[in-house]
């Protein structure tokens, strides 16, 4: 049961992906990451990972999102013109991904037993779990997270701000 | 009436959740088609236009629109972080004490993150981005 | 059990809370205009029915028939699912809510909740994050600049009052330290009212900030300019009609019951009576359930009355003034209540 829910959240999550790349205007595009967000939040939840899920549906479905179509609906992005691309994007990048992709997968097969295996499990870690590990021993990660919002947000302003104005 | 809820699986407790998903799309679409199906359709070429009052429209409604609407939703994202990264710290808050082993140290720990946040506020206050009447924040 | 009985009561009780909850949206459109027809000194819709009664059914059947038309510009696939989403995260927060007495269960699957999650109060944020797809994409679709500028000052506000929303919920969560709805209200049953969140548990100041975000969350007055009537017709579903407008209709109301839901879950003691255990409690457990029903059901509707009283008695906002009120005010104060509580958390276990 947990396979085959796992079969299909993975397959929205794939066509989503294509979906992405295959559209012309911008916000089906944008509309599609948020397809494949959601369902990946899905496979956190079968993997046990409570948490995860619910935070990657807030944080990035529901937040990173919200600002991909915000520009995406109001900058009046058009429809995007297919080119036919370069020749050589296509003679030296298909050759190019089935080599990246051959080497991840036996760089990943070889290492495959040091990863340690994560099941499709019926368990689900309960929370005080993660907060023991994050309060803990991940203490110092979790406060730099903060400085890094704090960062962030000066970068913000300082994007947005009007050229040539002091 | 015996409860045996503990020979089912917890996540189980899901499923509810995605036929609700499902009735709720369901039931939206079935209702739309059924009004569209009900409903007479007679269409002109002055109803199908744009609503603007009576007024005929002038251009595209999809124009730009202020930075401000953007650094709402950039603000946003980060301020939504430290959402939910408060929320496994009150989850736990209670048992702090005894997984550190120090009584006040759950709450410094807290302190120290709302602070940076608190100093992210005060700053983006005092740049007037959430000024949306003046034009103090040069955006 | 036999995973085939719960997937049988699973669809028995989505379809009865959906049709209740189809019934009890529908019905609060008629507490609406019945309450603030006496406000302003009138009767609201008497002439259907006793009592005006039959209205909201009248209604419903009204915009079935009504003519269902798609504007010429419109950009037809997200015109038609944005109020689709609107209304599928309306039901949708209503599943994690629990209605009634957790003791009563049958066959081992509880009867007045449809989904008992460890994470519910986290599913109802997520929910509400996603809802403002439903919005966004309305207006963007429609391509009527009223519709953009009320789908985008929805958006907006929206986004901004989740943030004092979820701070808000912290003080509930630290005092009781679970996510699960169920847990919450359990947590508040020592006392009747006196061990209640909002009395006993001081969390007065995070409730005010709830409330206030969840109007606003909601969009309901005061703070419901996107679709402020004067300047923006109708805000972001300007270019519906027939069952679609009457989609996101439905999902604003259905929004605000699950709001009174949840106020009365975190703060209000759920379904547990305010006097506690004054009284003799019934032996009866159908009593028991029916008793704890009532009380939840009298405390929703007190705030469904409130959301009117509110709309009915405040003027709107002023845009500036709306997100100057939410990041400056709510947001530092929410915070501050988090340190507040956890303070006093802290000093409570060190003396004990």
């Amino acid at each position: 049961m947990h396979l085959i829910l796992f079969i299909i959240f993975a397959g929205f999550c794939l066509a989503g992906a294509i979906n992405l790349l295959l559209q012309t205007h911008p916000i089906n595009s944008a509309l599609s990451l948020i397809v494949v967000m959601s369902s990946l939040a899905v496979l956190y939840l079968l993997l046990g990972a409570e948490f995860l899920a619910i935070a990657q549906i807030i944080v990035y479905a529901g937040a990173v999102m919200v600002l991909f179509t915000f520009v995406v609906m109001l900058l009046n992005v058009g429809e995007e013109e297919k080119t036919h691309g370069s020749k050589a994007a296509k003679i030296i990048g298909f050759p190019a991904i089935v080599a990246a992709f051959s080497v991840l997968t036996t760089v990943i097969l070889a290492i495959q037993n040091k990863l340690g295996g994560v099941k499709l499990s019926d368990g689900v870690t309960p929370m005080t779990e993660l907060s023991t590990v994050l309060f803990r021993d991940m203490l110092l990660p979790f406060e730099l997270t903060s400085v890094l919002i704090l960062v962030a947000i000066l970068g913000a302003v300082a994007l947005a701000r009007k050229e040539g104005h002091r | 009436m015996n409860s045996q809820s503990s020979q089912i699986q917890y996540i189980w407790q899901y499923l509810p959740l995605l036929l609700q998903v499902l009735a709720a799309f369901g039931l939206g679409i079935g209702m739309v088609v059924a009004s569209w199906f009900i409903g007479r359709h007679r269409n002109t070429k002055t109803k199908l236009e744009v609503y603007e009052c009576g007024i005929e429209a002038v251009g595209d409604a999809r124009g730009r629109f202020s930075v401000r609407f953007y650094m709402v939703a950039m603000l946003f994202i980060l301020f939504d972080v430290e959402v939910v990264f408060m929320m496994p710290w009150a989850v736990i808050y209670r048992q702090l004490p005894k997984i550190t082993g120090s009584q006040w140290f759950g709450f410094w720990e807290m302190i120290v993150y709302l602070g940076f946040i608190a100093v992210a506020l005060f700053y983006i206050v005092k740049k007037g981005i959430l000024d949306w009447s003046t034009d103090k924040g040069d955006l | 059990m036999s995973i085939w009985l719960f997937l049988l009561f699973s669809i028995l009780k989505v379809a009865v809370v959906t049709a209740i909850f189809l019934g009890g949206v529908a019905y609060t459109v008629l507490l609406e205009r019945k309450v603030v027809g006496r406000i302003q000194n009138r009767w609201g819709p008497s002439r259907v029915g006793p009592f005006g009664l039959w209205q909201p059914m009248v209604d419903g059947l009204k915009l079935f028939l009504k003519e269902d038309f798609i504007p010429a510009g419109v950009y037809r696939p997200l015109y038609l699912t944005a109020p689709l989403i609107a209304l599928g995260c309306s039901l949708l927060s209503i599943a994690v809510v629990p209605f009634g007495s957790q003791d009563i269960t049958v066959h081992g699957v509880k009867v007045f909740e449809l989904a008992d999650l460890n994470i519910g109060l986290l599913v109802l944020l997520g929910v509400t994050s996603m809802s403002i797809y439903g919005i966004a994409l309305a207006g963007w679709s429609s391509n009527n600049k009223y519709s953009l500028l009320g789908s985008l000052r929805s958006s907006a506000q929206m986004i901004s009052y989740e943030l004092a929303l979820g701070l808000s919920l912290v003080g509930v969560v630290l005092r009781t330290g679970s996510f699960s709805l169920a847990d919450i209200v359990k947590a508040q049953s020592a006392h009747g009212a006196l061990s209640w969140n909002i009395l006993g548990g001081g969390q007065i100041i995070a409730f005010l900030i709830y409330i206030t975000a969840a109007y606003a969350e909601t969009n309901r007055a005061p703070f419901d300019l996107p679709e402020a009537e004067t300047e923006l017709v109708a805000g972001y579903h300007t270019e519906y009609s027939s069952m679609k407008f009457a989609m996101f209709f439905m999902a604003e109301y259905g929004n605000m019951i699950t709001v009174s839901c949840v106020a009365t879950l975190l703060f209000f003691g759920g379904w547990n009576s305010p006097f506690g255990h004054l009284f003799p409690e019934p032996q009866n457990i159908v009593i028991q359930a029916l008793l704890a029903l009532f009380w939840f059901i009298i405390k929703v509707f007190f705030f469904l009355f409130l959301y009117i009283w509110v709309r009915g008695t405040l003027p709107r906002f002023r845009y500036d003034q709306l997100m100057g009120f939410g990041w400056r005010y709510l947001l530092p104060i929410a915070m501050l209540n988090i340190v507040g509580t956890s303070l006093v958390l802290s000093a409570l276990m060190a003396n004990s």
